[in-house]
């Protein structure tokens, strides 16, 4: 079970895996995620889902190396099983055909799962209007899913190496000058400053968007509230109430500041795990 | 063989006390505190049991464990057949011989309390327990008889667990469906090891896969199958998910990084073994000083749990007084060994925290108690201007538990209550035809065995009802 189907490296520290896992895959919606451990002393790892196939059994995630434990998850091989994966969990997105435009929003690793959102949107007849962005042109990622999930496609990167110079957030600004009144909803799925920001210029235009929080969590299934974050002043579990919320709502600071909790575990396991592989490496 | 004592003999015996690991010790690590009694310590207290009849002792137990039966093969030294005895009701008797509230149970019922103190049933059967699990002693197998009628559950709690066990011995073919990556729902992630050591949680469970019974873990239902599917797929379906979800307190700074639910301390600490971070890869954080705002056990277990992290100083915050507190005695009495202070009649008004979003301590008020509320219990009332600061690095929020709505919100035709526990008559029946409900997402957080007796009865009733059809 759980098995590793397939593995690709996309940038010096973005991975995709495939992961055999037929009852998730069936039940699998977009905006839903799942949490997975890599092995029998490993951590709960939440990760939204950024494709899933009912047929053959797969789900895709997409993850960056941050910390130990995606650290562990990218040295794992084709082949080899998670100890645990589970899902889908959350609260699927609110899609349907709005009879109009709608604005998708992806940054960084956040392109993998808003790209199911695109999906679905555009299969139920909206016209899809998406951003991507990243740092830079090499973290841009799954290009061209997004396009053909969408009907129009733009990109951003920081620092100029590919598409438009700048953030999402100044073409989110351009297009929604140009035509607010036909955006009929807004999804922006990235780092929290970035879905901040996305709400910012939401807020501006007097819109409404919806942002995914990747809080930490423990079991995900509305059992610990680990991932309480205030929602229109409202104490919200991200695992069960959401994982997606209106962004207007959301308190972005305080969330960041509960993502910051454990930075000194993090960096020490970090740190550990480290040398181990370095270790390995010298003595295989 | 023992020798049988006359009954005036019984009387002059003193209970036999259990050894454990001193205070000052224990508070250094997460092994178990007593010691269990050695099998010339369980004869000399099997040999004060009058062997009432009718037993009173049996009439206080939810498992309805053989007790007198159990307790006369210890004196005959034949603990295989005490063993035997036991597990003829009861699955899960290393489990229930450390957690069950004896005093309320059994040992509250014994006729002994009149003449001094009641035989200590739960550390009896704790023994035999762990007699068999040390010889790898089993007399787990599959039912001779199949019925060829299958039972879903949801949850692999005490409640799930001991369902599972009846009617696989009845010859179900039973599925347990576990949210989670570990089998024993709060046995694995609530109590922590000091109290319940996972191997033993473990070895029962696994006489319980013994028996046939399939456990699909990382299955959450209501999420990935529904349990209306489950209606469909099977002829029975016992709900038995457990309450699981936390509660606050509703005060300003709550969500201040430090502040945990106890589940989620509990969660760190026992399922994902944090106590050993970073061998094992989830953190946790105590810091120094530690509030744990609560007074029962699950309150008893959190508090104790810091002190072990490493906190110097452990502190339970209760606004009533230590008579009004829900934790078993034993629990409160091991915690003040420890070194845990109470700060009684004391209610939090106030997280505080410094400009990294950090707990830097929680603001309380006073209370006193004024008349008696629904519970029977005073009503605490605050004492007004007496608020004062207890500086804390952690805060953890053990005031008790409410209905988890996953399982709920996929199960059309079973009838929730206002607060979202499932509707059931005494035997679990729901207001669904096939499907029962039983433990604490019926009756709201409750004790182990109260769940393993629920677990039961829903047994028994499904049997009664699969039969007829």
């Amino acid at each position: 079970m759980y098995k590793i189907l397939k593995k690709q490296k996309w940038s010096d520290t973005i991975y995709s895996n495939w992961i055999e896992a037929p009852f998730v895959a069936k039940a699998a919606q977009p905006g839903q995620f799942i949490i997975l451990i890599t092995n029998q002393k490993g951590e709960r790892i939440p990760l939204t889902i950024a494709d899933s196939n009912a047929k053959e059994g797969w789900v895709q995630i997409v993850y960056q190396v941050v910390g130990a434990s995606t650290l562990e998850l990218s040295v794992m091989n084709e082949g080899d099983s998670l100890y645990a994966f589970v899902g889908p969990l959350g609260i699927p997105s609110e899609v349907e055909n709005f009879g109009g435009k709608v604005l998708i929003i992806g940054g960084g690793i956040g392109i993998a799962p808003i790209h199911p959102i695109a999906k679905k949107l555009k299969e139920l007849g909206n016209y899809v209007v998406s951003i991507i962005g990243a740092r830079t042109k090499d973290l841009i990622i799954m290009e061209d899913k997004m396009r053909e999930a969408s009907n129009e496609l733009h990109i951003a990167t920081d620092d100029g190496t590919y598409g438009q110079k700048g953030f999402v957030t100044n073409i989110m600004d351009d297009i929604l000058k140009k035509e607010s009144e036909a955006i009929k909803d807004i999804w922006a799925i990235g780092p929290p400053i970035m879905m901040k920001m996305c709400t910012r210029v939401a807020n501006e235009h007097n819109k409404q968007i919806w942002v995914s929080l990747n809080s930490i969590m423990v079991d995900g299934t509305g059992m610990c509230g680990a991932c309480r974050v205030s929602v229109g002043g409202k104490t919200k579990f991200a695992c069960v109430d959401g994982p997606e919320f209106r962004g207007n709502l959301v308190n972005f600071d305080e969330m960041m500041l509960r993502q910051k909790q454990y930075c000194d575990q993090e960096r020490e396991a970090l740190m550990l795990l480290e040398e181990k592989i370095r270790r390995q490496a010298s003595n295989g | 063989m023992a020798e049988k004592l006359k009954p005036a003999e019984r009387l002059k015996k003193d209970r036999v006390p259990m050894r454990a690991q001193e205070p000052e010790e224990r508070i250094n690590n997460f092994l178990e505190v007593p010691f269990g009694y050695s099998l010339q310590e369980a004869i000399e207290e099997a040999q004060r049991c009058l062997q009432c009849k009718p037993p009173y002792c049996v009439a206080g137990c939810p498992a309805d464990v053989r007790i007198p039966e159990f307790i006369e093969k210890i004196i005959e030294e034949d603990i295989k057949g005490a063993f035997l005895e036991i597990k003829k009701t009861n699955a899960l008797p290393a489990v229930c011989g450390r957690v069950c509230p004896q005093e309320e149970q059994c040992e509250g019922a014994c006729i002994m309390n009149k003449k001094g103190k009641p035989i200590a049933i739960g550390r009896l059967e704790r023994y035999v327990a762990d007699w068999a699990r040390e010889l790898n002693y089993s007399d787990a197998k599959k039912a001779s008889v199949r019925l060829n009628k299958k039972v879903a559950i949801v949850g692999s709690g005490p409640a799930g667990l001991a369902c599972a066990s009846d009617l696989a011995k009845l010859g179900y073919d039973v599925t347990i469906y576990e949210a989670l990556h570990k089998a024993g729902g709060v046995l694995v992630y609530g109590i922590p090891e000091f109290r319940l050591p996972k191997a033993i949680v473990d070895y029962e469970v696994d006489q319980i896969k013994e028996l046939g019974v399939e456990i699909n873990l990382n299955y959450v239902i209501g999420l990935t199958k529904s349990v209306d599917e489950l209606i469909q797929e099977y002829d029975a379906v016992f709900l038995a998910n457990g309450a699981g979800a936390p509660s606050f307190l509703n005060i300003p700074g709550e969500n201040l990084n430090g502040v945990y639910s106890a589940s989620e301390f509990l969660t760190r600490s026992n399922l994902m073994k944090a106590y050993e971070f970073p061998n094992y890869a989830t953190p946790i954080r105590v810091g120094e000083r530690a509030v744990v705002v609560g007074g029962g056990n699950v309150a008893m277990d959190a508090v104790r749990t810091a002190k072990r992290l490493g906190a110097k100083e452990a502190i339970i915050v209760y606004r009533r007084s230590r008579k009004e507190m829900p934790a078993r005695a034993e629990e409160i009495e091991h915690a003040e060994e420890e070194g845990i202070k109470f700060e009684l009649l004391t209610n939090p008004v106030k997280v505080l925290g410094d400009e990294y979003g950090n707990v830097v301590g929680i603001e309380c008020v006073r209370m006193e108690l004024g008349e008696p509320d629904e519970s029977g219990r005073r009503r605490p009332k605050e004492i007004k201007g007496s608020n004062f600061v207890i500086d804390a690095d952690t805060v953890i929020v053990a005031i008790g538990q409410s209905a988890n709505p996953i399982v709920a919100r996929s199960a059309t035709g079973v009838e929730t209550n206002k607060w979202g526990y499932f509707v059931a008559d005494e035997n679990g029946k729901t207001t669904h035809p096939k499907v029962w409900a039983g433990g604490d997402i019926v009756t709201g957080a409750a004790t182990v065995i109260l769940a393993v007796g629920a677990g039961k009865k829903a047994a028994k009733s499904i049997h009664e009802t699969l039969s007829r059809q």
